[in-house]
C-alpha cells in the first residue's frame, strides 16, 4: 500500500495492532460481523501509519456504536442517530485528527438520516463504516430502513411495507464523493477498503455486509456465502474490466442506457465490451448504476464503487480563517470591542 | 416663519418609530438611538417586528416599530408609553395608540391616508379629521408631497421616492428632541458611497423633515433631554445577541481555548450565529447546521476534541437539544446553550418576549441531570453573562444553559467598552500529557471537574460516551452503587458552583417589609418599580437574580430579612415554584404576567401597594 500524504501528523515508530488494543471485553455475540470489522480496523490503523493519539472514534446508539470501547484510540459513544454530527464537530475543531464513525443501519439512515446525508453532502473529511446487517439489533430485532421489502421481524409479522434505502444509492444522492462496499467475511477486501477511505480527502463511506447472528442470520448469505459469492459478488478494481464469476467469464457491459451481464465468449462478446472500471469519475452515473446492482440480474458491486475528488468542508473552513487573518483589521477581541462606533464619554 | 419656540428640558423621553414592514422603521430607530448616544443620552432600544417578512402592506399585521427610551438619568428599560410615535401609515398608528397617553405627540404622514389603506388597517373614518385623537399633539404632514418637492431636480423615481418617508420623520423626530443630523449625514455618506445620488437625496429629505418641525406652527415647543452623567470611558450601542456573541469570543481568547458554535438559525436568537461568523478573524468556527441536535452534537464533538463549544438557540430548539443535553451532562463536558427565550409552547410567538423557558432550562431532560442555568439581565449584561457562563462551564467541566430573552437579544443598551485584560482569568483544567496518573472521571478535588484531555495528546487516549461511567477510571458501568454515587456528584459538582459565583446583590433596603425578586430580562423595570416605591417611603427590597442553578450562597439570608417577598416573572410562576423546592421556609407571593410583553411599572408597584396593605 502507498502512503497517504496529508496533514494529519504521521508515528515515527511503526505501529502494530496491539496498539490499537483496548482492554474492555468485547461483548458482541459470537459469529456477529462486527468482530471482522474490529479485526480489520485494527489492521488498517497501523497501516495508515499515523500517530495513535489522532485517530478518533466516534459512535452513535446500537451494536456498532459500541465500538470505540474496543479500540484503543480517542473515543466517543454518542447517542442514538447522532454519531455523524459529533464526528463533525470533532473533525472542525481539529482537522489534525483522523475521525472514524461506527454507526449502523438504523443509527444513520433512520433516527440519523438527516445528519447522514447532510455530513455526506458537506463533504467533511471522516470516515463512516456503516454496519449494515438490516435489523435493529440492540433492540432486539425490529424491521431497519435497509429490511428488504417484506422482512417477517418483530415489528413486522406479516412482512415489511417499505421500500429499503440502498445505502450507495442515497450515498451518491446526497452527493457523496467515496462509496465503497464489503461483506463482512472477507476482511482483506474490507482492509483494502478501509485504507481507501482513509486516503480519501472527505466523507467516505464503506458499507460492510454485516450479518446479525441473532437477529438476521444469513441475510446476506445470497451474495456472500462460498457457494453463491462467485456469481453474486463483483469486486471492483480501478481500472481493470468488470468480470466476475467462476473462472471470470461474465461481465458487465453497457446496453444502451442500461447495465447488463454478459458471459464472454457468448453471442460474440470479447473482454473489449466489458466496462472498465473507473472510481474517479466525477460523473456518478455509471457508479450509482454499479450500487443499485442486486440479483437475481446482476451481482453486488464490492470494492471502491466510486472515490471523486472535491473539495472537503474542513480545508475550506481552514482556509477561509486564514484568509480572514490576513486579511481583516480585527485580530484580538479588543480590536472587536472598539470596532465600528464608539465614543468617548 | 419664525424658528423661536419655547425649549422644554425633560429627564427622559420614549419615542417609538412604527410603519409597514419595510418601511425602514428599524432604521430610523437606530440612526436616532445612535445619534442620542452621541450626543450624551443614556439610552435603551428595543425592535418590535412581526413574524412575517412582509405581511400585507397597511395593515395591522404587518406593523414594525422601533423604540427608545432615552434620557440624562441611568435608563433601565426601554419604556412603557410613549412620549412621542411616529407613524407612517393609519395601520401603525391604530396599532400604537394602545402605548400612548393624553398628550402624546403623534407625527404622522397625511398622505398615507387615503381610503384603501384606511380601510386595510381597520378604520371606518379618518382619524385625522374625524376628532378620535383630539386628546393627542397631532404633527400630520403630507410627507410624501413635501419629499417630491425638496427632490425634484435630482429626477428619482416614485418608488426610492416613497421609501425615503423614514428619513423625513427622521428629521422631524431631530428637531423635536434637539438632535443634530451629523450622525446621519456621516451613515448615508458611509452606507451609499458609491451613489451620491442617494446620498444626497436622503440628506435633503432628512434636512426637509427637520426644517419642517422648526417651523410649524403645530408644533408648541421643542424637548431638550440633556447628556447622562456616565462613568467616563468608552461606549458603544449594544444589542443583547451581539453582547451574548462578543462575550463568548472574549470567553474563549481568555480561556486559549478555539471557539466553535454549532447553530441552527431560530428567531429571536439567530443574530448570535450572525455575529460570531463574522469573526474567522479570531479563529471563530462556525458550523451552520441542518437542525437544532446537529448543532449541539457537533459543539460536544467540539468541546471534546479541546474547544470552547456553544450552541445558540430558542425554546423549541432547546426542546430538541435536550436529549444531547443529557449527555453532555453525563460525559462532564464543558458546553454553552444559549437560549433566547421567546413566547411558547410550540412555535408560540416566536418574535415576542417571555421568560416560560426556566422549568425547560433546569428540569428538561431525563434522567437526573443537573447544569449551571444563568440568566442575563440586560442587553450589554449579555456580554458578561455570557462570559462567566463559559468560564464557569469550563472551569467546571459541565454544561451551562444561559436564558436570556427576545427583548434582551433584540433589544440595545449602551455598553462600556471594558479591556480584556480586566476580564477574569479563565483556567481549564487540561489533564497534562503522558499523565502516568490520568484517568477520566478523575476530579478535582474542589470542584469535582473531571480533568479535560483533549485528542492528540499523547498518552491520554480514553473513550467517553452516554452510558453511564465508572468513577474513576471512567469504564462503562451498569454497578447500581457506583451509579447512585456519579448521581451524586453529578448534582454536587454544579451545588459547588456556588462557591465560586458572587453573593447575591440586594438593592435597596437591606431590610424591610417587602422583597421584591425578579430574574433575567425584567431587571430594569423591576429595578425602576423599586426606585419608585423608594420614594415613595416603602421598605423595599430588590433581589435580581442572575445565577439560578446553583442560587448563590446568601439567597436564604437576604430572604430572611423581609417581612413579605414578591416573586415577578414573564411566566406563570417557574422561579417562584423552583424557590419553593429549594428554599420552602419562605411564603412567597407572586406576580406574572404571559402576555408576551413586558411589565409595566404601575401594573408592579398595584401589586406590591396590595401586599404592603395586607
Amino acid at each position: 500500500m502507498e502512503q497517504i500524504l496529508n496533514t494529519i501528523e504521521r508515528s515515527n515508530v511503526e505501529l502494530t495492532k496491539e496498539d490499537f488494543v483496548s482492554d474492555q471485553m468485547v461483548k458482541w455475540c459470537a459469529g456477529c460481523g462486527a468482530h471482522a470489522i474490529l479485526a480489520a480496523v485494527a489492521n488498517v490503523f497501523p497501516k495508515i501509519g499515523y500517530r495513535k493519539e489522532n485517530f478518533m472514534m466516534v459512535s452513535g446508539i446500537g451494536c456498532s456504536s459500541r465500538f470505540p470501547y474496543y479500540v484503543n484510540t480517542y473515543g466517543f459513544h454518542g447517542i442514538h442517530g447522532r454519531a455523524n454530527a459529533i464526528a463533525s464537530g470533532v473533525k472542525i475543531s481539529n482537522p489534525k485528527l483522523s475521525v472514524w464513525v461506527a454507526t449502523g443501519d438504523g443509527d444513520s439512515m433512520a433516527i440519523g438520516g438527516n445528519h447522514f446525508i447532510h455530513t455526506i453532502r458537506r463533504n467533511i473529511d471522516l470516515n463512516i463504516i456503516l454496519f449494515n446487517n438490516m435489523i435493529y439489533g440492540l433492540t432486539k430485532g425490529q424491521y431497519s430502513p435497509t429490511s428488504p421489502m417484506g422482512s417477517i421481524t418483530k415489528t413486522s409479522p406479516q412482512g415489511t411495507i417499505e421500500h429499503p434505502f440502498n445505502a450507495g444509492e442515497l450515498v451518491i444522492g446526497a452527493q457523496g464523493t467515496f462509496f465503497a462496499r464489503v461483506p463482512d467475511n472477507n476482511i482483506k477486501l474490507m482492509t483494502e477498503v478501509m485504507f481507501e477511505a482513509a486516503r480519501h480527502d472527505g466523507t467516505s463511506l464503506v458499507e460492510v455486509l454485516q450479518n446479525c447472528i441473532i437477529y438476521n442470520d444469513k441475510v446476506h448469505a445470497p451474495i456472500t456465502s462460498k457457494d453463491t459469492r462467485e456469481d453474486n459478488q463483483l469486486v471492483l478494481r480501478n481500472g481493470e474490466p468488470m468480470l466476475f464469476g467462476a473462472g471470470n467469464k461474465k461481465g458487465i457491459r453497457l446496453s444502451q442506457t442500461r447495465l447488463e451481464v454478459v458471459t464472454i465468449g457468448e453471442n460474440g462478446i470479447t473482454e473489449n465490451d466489458i466496462l472498465v472500471h473507473d472510481q474517479f469519475q466525477q460523473d456518478p452515473g455509471i457508479q450509482l448504476m454499479l450500487a443499485k446492482m442486486a440479483p437475481p440480474l446482476y451481482p453486488v458491486a464490492m470494492g471502491v464503487i466510486r472515490s471523486a475528488m472535491y473539495p472537503t468542508y474542513d480545508d475550506m473552513v481552514e482556509d477561509q480563517i486564514t484568509y480572514a487573518k490576513a486579511n481583516s483589521k480585527i485580530l484580538t477581541v479588543n480590536d472587536l470591542l472598539n470596532s465600528g462606533d464608539t465614543f468617548e464619554v | 416663519m419664525s424658528e423661536v419656540k419655547n425649549v422644554v428640558e425633560l429627564e427622559d423621553a420614549v419615542i417609538k418609530f412604527v410603519g409597514d414592514s419595510g418601511d425602514g422603521m428599524q432604521l430610523s430607530g437606530t440612526l436616532f438611538a445612535d445619534t442620542a448616544a452621541y450626543d450624551g443620552n443614556d439610552l435603551t432600544t428595543f425592535p418590535d417586528y412581526p413574524a412575517e417578512i412582509r405581511a400585507p402592506q397597511n395593515t395591522v399585521a404587518g406593523v414594525s416599530g422601533f423604540q427608545i427610551h432615552f434620557g440624562s438619568k441611568k435608563i433601565l428599560t426601554f419604556g412603557d408609553i410613549c412620549d412621542t410615535i411616529v407613524a407612517l401609515n393609519p395601520a401603525s398608528l391604530r396599532a400604537n395608540l394602545k402605548w400612548t397617553k393624553k398628550e402624546t405627540i403623534i407625527i404622522t404622514d397625511s398622505d398615507a391616508y387615503d381610503d384603501s389603506a384606511l380601510e386595510k388597517s381597520g378604520y371606518k373614518s379618518n382619524p385625522l379629521t374625524d376628532g378620535s385623537l383630539k386628546d393627542f399633539k397631532i404633527i400630520s404632514a403630507p410627507f410624501t408631497t413635501l419629499i417630491k418637492e425638496c427632490i425634484k431636480d435630482l429626477n428619482i423615481d416614485v418608488k426610492t421616492t416613497y421609501k425615503s418617508r423614514n428619513m423625513f420623520a427622521l428629521g422631524i423626530a431631530f428637531k423635536l428632541y434637539g438632535k443634530n443630523l451629523d450622525h446621519t449625514f456621516h451613515y448615508l455618506e458611509k452606507k451609499f458611497a458609491t451613489r451620491p445620488q442617494i446620498v444626497e437625496m436622503n440628506k435633503r429629505v432628512v434636512k426637509a423633515g427637520f426644517d419642517y418641525a422648526a417651523t410649524n406652527p403645530q408644533l408648541e415647543c421643542l424637548y431638550k433631554v440633556p447628556s447622562a452623567s456616565m462613568p467616563k470611558g468608552r461606549y458603544r450601542n449594544i444589542t443583547g445577541n451581539v453582547a451574548a456573541a462578543w462575550g463568548l469570543i472574549a470567553a474563549g481568547e481568555k480561556a486559549e481555548r478555539p471557539l466553535f458554535l454549532g447553530s441552527y438559525p431560530i428567531t429571536p436568537a439567530t443574530e448570535i450565529l450572525m455575529e460570531i461568523v463574522k469573526y474567522k478573524s479570531l479563529g471563530a468556527k462556525v458550523f451552520q447546521a441542518e437542525d437544532e441536535i446537529a448543532g449541539i452534537c457537533s459543539a460536544i464533538g467540539a468541546s471534546f476534541t479541546g474547544s470552547l463549544a456553544l450552541t445558540t438557540t430558542s425554546g423549541p430548539g432547546l426542546s430538541l437539544k435536550s436529549e444531547a443535553l443529557g449527555l453532555a451532562v453525563i460525559t462532564e463536558l464543558p458546553l454553552v446553550i444559549v437560549n433566547v427565550q421567546r413566547g411558547g409552547p410550540s412555535t408560540g410567538l416566536p418574535t415576542k418576549s417571555e421568560q416560560s423557558d426556566l422549568y425547560q432550562a433546569l428540569y428538561g431532560r431525563n434522567g437526573e441531570c443537573p447544569l449551571i442555568v444563568m440568566a442575563a439581565s440586560s442587553s450589554a449584561d449579555c456580554f458578561y453573562s455570557a462570559f462567566e457562563a463559559a468560564k464557569l462551564s469550563i472551569e467546571h467541566m459541565t454544561p451551562v444553559i444561559l436564558l436570556t430573552d427576545g427583548s434582551l437579544g433584540n433589544g440595545s443598551e449602551l455598553f462600556k467598552i471594558p479591556d480584556t485584560k480586566d476580564l477574569p482569568k479563565i483556567t481549564a483544567p487540561l489533564a497534562k500529557a503522558n499523565d502516568p496518573n490520568y484517568k477520566p472521571y478523575n476530579r478535582d478535588e474542589k470542584t469535582l471537574a473531571r480533568p479535560w484531555a483533549i485528542p492528540g495528546t499523547e498518552g491520554l487516549r480514553h473513550r467517553v460516551g452516554g452510558l453511564e461511567k465508572e468513577n474513576g477510571i471512567g469504564t462503562v458501568s451498569m454497578d447500581p452503587i457506583n451509579h447512585e454515587l456519579m448521581v451524586g456528584l453529578r448534582a454536587e459538582k454544579v451545588q459547588r458552583v456556588a462557591n465560586y459565583i458572587d453573593p447575591q446583590e440586594l438593592f435597596g433596603d437591606q431590610e424591610g417589609d417587602l422583597l421584591i425578586v425578579s430574574w433575567g430580562g425584567t431587571k430594569g423595570v423591576i429595578r425602576d418599580s423599586v426606585i419608585e416605591m423608594k420614594k415613595e417611603g416603602y421598605k423595599v427590597g430588590h433581589a435580581h437574580f442572575k445565577h439560578i442553578m446553583p442560587l448563590p450562597k446568601n439567597t436564604e439570608e437576604i430572604f430572611g430579612k423581609f417581612k413579605k417577598i414578591i416573586v415577578c416573572e414573564l411566566n406563570s410562576g417557574q422561579f417562584l415554584g423552583y424557590l419553593r423546592i429549594t428554599h420552602p421556609e419562605f411564603k412567597y407571593n407572586q406576580a406574572n404576567k404571559v402576555q408576551s410583553l413586558p411589565f409595566m411599572i404601575h401594573e408592579l408597584k398595584e401589586k406590591y401597594y396590595k401586599l404592603l396593605e395586607k
